[in-house]
């Protein structure tokens, strides 16, 4: 079984689109949402869900405001500002650390778990889809980034899975370095602009920290062909193969608004171009 | 004023109307100070084009343990407090594994022997400078680093004030979105006509909505898409402050770092509507 991690450092570059068409060709595999305070991939998916746990990590502190005297050594201490001047902690900063418990001399802070959001295990037309939903405003994405991974990677066992598909979040921080775990590859989808060319250059630094082999597909090809080229060069200079180019497409919106992937939406104008890509995909998973 | 950019979504069209907004105001003579709160992925200096002159390393506090001080075994309260597993007992030693260390300082408030002290992480820079008028100010997260909070905390801490602050934020509705919008005095929701642009200004008003922040949108390349953004829009009763054409030639010159106000019909028009709009909703507030 192998991994596949669709990232791209600048959002709004396909990333999306580009997972949900390859879901619907190749292998028997499982599909993964790690964009997790922003998913968008059951959009087109339409997962029935199966199975949906809650997703508890770390603690929740409240102040009991009857034991409380005010003397202000949490708000003091509190290294996040997470407690407010009525003695009210704010759910929204407060990262579970434990100083306000530990501080107060009255033992009026109490803990209790914190449910930070769910996820998902869901049947999809495509295979089984594991995704989730953090809370608002919760913390810890990136661990409900390694929970959704590594249940991904264990119902890709169970079911004989020859592939697992990742859709990344934008950036460079946490829930990107959690779902890079366990990747054979990572997929970059780039667009022909300076800043995702700079945002490319970065995520790249990442996967190369990691060690982690990776190739590119640019999309939104047509708008500016001296980005494409500037896009290209960097990846000649770095040894990293392009997997296939798509144009800018008015298809990818339509697909979205129908509800389907490029695949289906237009099987002979995008979905052709995606299976190629697909191929390159796994000639490099092979090699 | 703090005025805050944000999406939910990527890719919507934050740092484009955050430095076109800027440029715009700065052109009817308001001083205004330029904030690139999203550290992972920087981008607004790409199109203002700034002259940095400072550029300094960030730090955050870790523990760093006296060996000697230690008492070990018999008490590794610090092991035992941290949420993180940052500390870790490894046969007969407090061992830091600094990558996970929120910096908190409950170790340092914990341990009975004052064995604790200051160790620092690199968590990136913040540098400074100027876009003709504009004072300029961003983060760059080093590449491994996973905390982008505390170090939008401080790109926020050393921004110049001024008449009016944009603050261009990160995707997403998590921490570092969160830490970006912390003390805006408006909100900015930049979002598409599609179901996902749809869907994630869904979350970010929900978000907002639990902040308790006043907030606005602007669809960005109207036309691309459907009308449900618009229906939702009054459903909610949420204020649309304009919007944006979709339009070819505005992804060109966005390709190449360019601003869309001044080569973009129409474009100056709506940004001073929606610039009008703010001001307003902003003294009302107040």
């Amino acid at each position: 079984m192998k991994q596949i991690v669709v990232i791209s450092g600048k959002g709004g570059t396909g990333k999306t689109s580009i997972v949900a068409a390859l879901s619907s060709i190749g292998p028997k595999k499982v599909i993964v949402d790690c964009d997790v305070d922003a998913a968008d991939l059951h959009l087109i998916l339409k997962p029935t869900i199966l199975d949906e746990q809650d997703f508890i990590s770390g603690e929740r502190p409240s102040i009991d405001l009857d034991t409380c005297v005010q003397c202000g050594m949490c708000v003091e201490h509190c290294k996040f500002g997470a407690i407010s001047d009525e003695f009210i902690i704010i759910p929204e900063k407060c990262e579970g650390c434990g100083v306000c418990s530990f501080i107060c001399p009255e033992g009026a802070v109490t803990v209790e778990p914190r449910n930070c959001g769910k996820w998902f295990k869901s049947s999809t037309r495509f295979g089984t889809l594991i995704h989730a939903a953090l809370g608002i405003g919760e913390e810890n994405s990136g661990k409900l980034v390694t929970t959704v991974r590594n249940a991904s990677t264990d119902a890709g066992i169970k079911e004989g899975a020859e592939l697992v598909l990742v859709d990344g979040s934008p950036g460079i921080g946490c829930p990107v370095i959690a779902s890079l775990t366990n990747a054979d590859l990572a997929v970059f989808v780039a667009e022909p602009t300076i800043p995702a060319l700079h945002d490319l250059k970065r995520v790249y630094k990442l996967t190369e920290h990691f060690k982690i082999p990776s190739m590119v597909i640019i999309n939104k090809c047509g708008i500016n062909k001296n980005q494409e080229n500037e896009i290209k060069d960097f990846c000649q200079e770095n040894e990293i193969s392009i997997a296939g180019e798509l144009p800018y497409d008015l298809a990818f919106t339509k697909a979205q608004i129908a509800g389907l992937s490029a695949v289906e939406y237009d099987p002979e104008g995008l979905g052709a171009k995606i299976k190629v890509i697909w191929k390159e995909l796994e000639k490099k998973l092979m090699a | 004023m703090q005025i805050a950019i944000a999406s939910g979504k990527g890719g919507t069209g934050k740092t484009t109307i955050a430095v076109n907004i800027a440029s715009f105001i700065d052109s009817l003579g308001v001083k205004v100070s330029f904030t690139d709160c999203d550290v992972e992925e920087p981008n607004a200096h790409l199109f203002l084009n700034p002259k940095i002159k400072t550029e300094i390393n960030e730090y955050l506090a870790v523990p760093k343990i006296d060996e000697d001080a230690c008492i070990g075994e018999s008490c590794k309260k610090c092991v035992e407090l941290c949420r993180f597993k940052s500390l870790i007992w490894m046969v007969d030693a407090v061992m830091v594994f600094s990558e996970l260390c929120h910096g908190c300082g409950l170790c340092e408030l914990a341990c009975p022997v004052n064995a604790i002290g200051k160790g620092e992480r690199l968590i990136g820079t913040t540098s400074q400078g100027k876009s003709g008028n504009i004072d300029f100010t961003k983060g760059l997260l080093r590449i491994g680093e996973a905390m982008s909070p505390p170090l939008i905390k401080a790109v926020k801490t050393i921004s110049p004030k001024a008449e009016v602050n944009i603050l261009d934020c990160p995707p997403g509705t998590s921490c570092p979105v969160v830490e970006s919008i912390d003390g805006a005095d408006f909100v900015v929701l930049v979002t598409e006509p599609t179901p996902f642009g749809l869907h994630d200004l869904d979350l970010a008003v929900q978000l907002l909505e639990t902040l308790d922040q006043p907030y606005g949108v602007i669809i960005n390349r109207a036309g691309m898409g459907d009308d449900r953004v618009e229906k939702y829009l009054s459903d909610k009763n949420i204020t649309l402050l304009g919007s944006l054409p979709n339009n070819r030639d505005a992804a060109i010159i966005y390709s190449d770092g360019g601003l869309l106000y001044e080569s973009i019909p129409g474009y100056k028009d709506e940004l001073s509507k929606i610039w009008g709009s703010i001001k307003n909703i902003v003294n009302e507030v107040e």
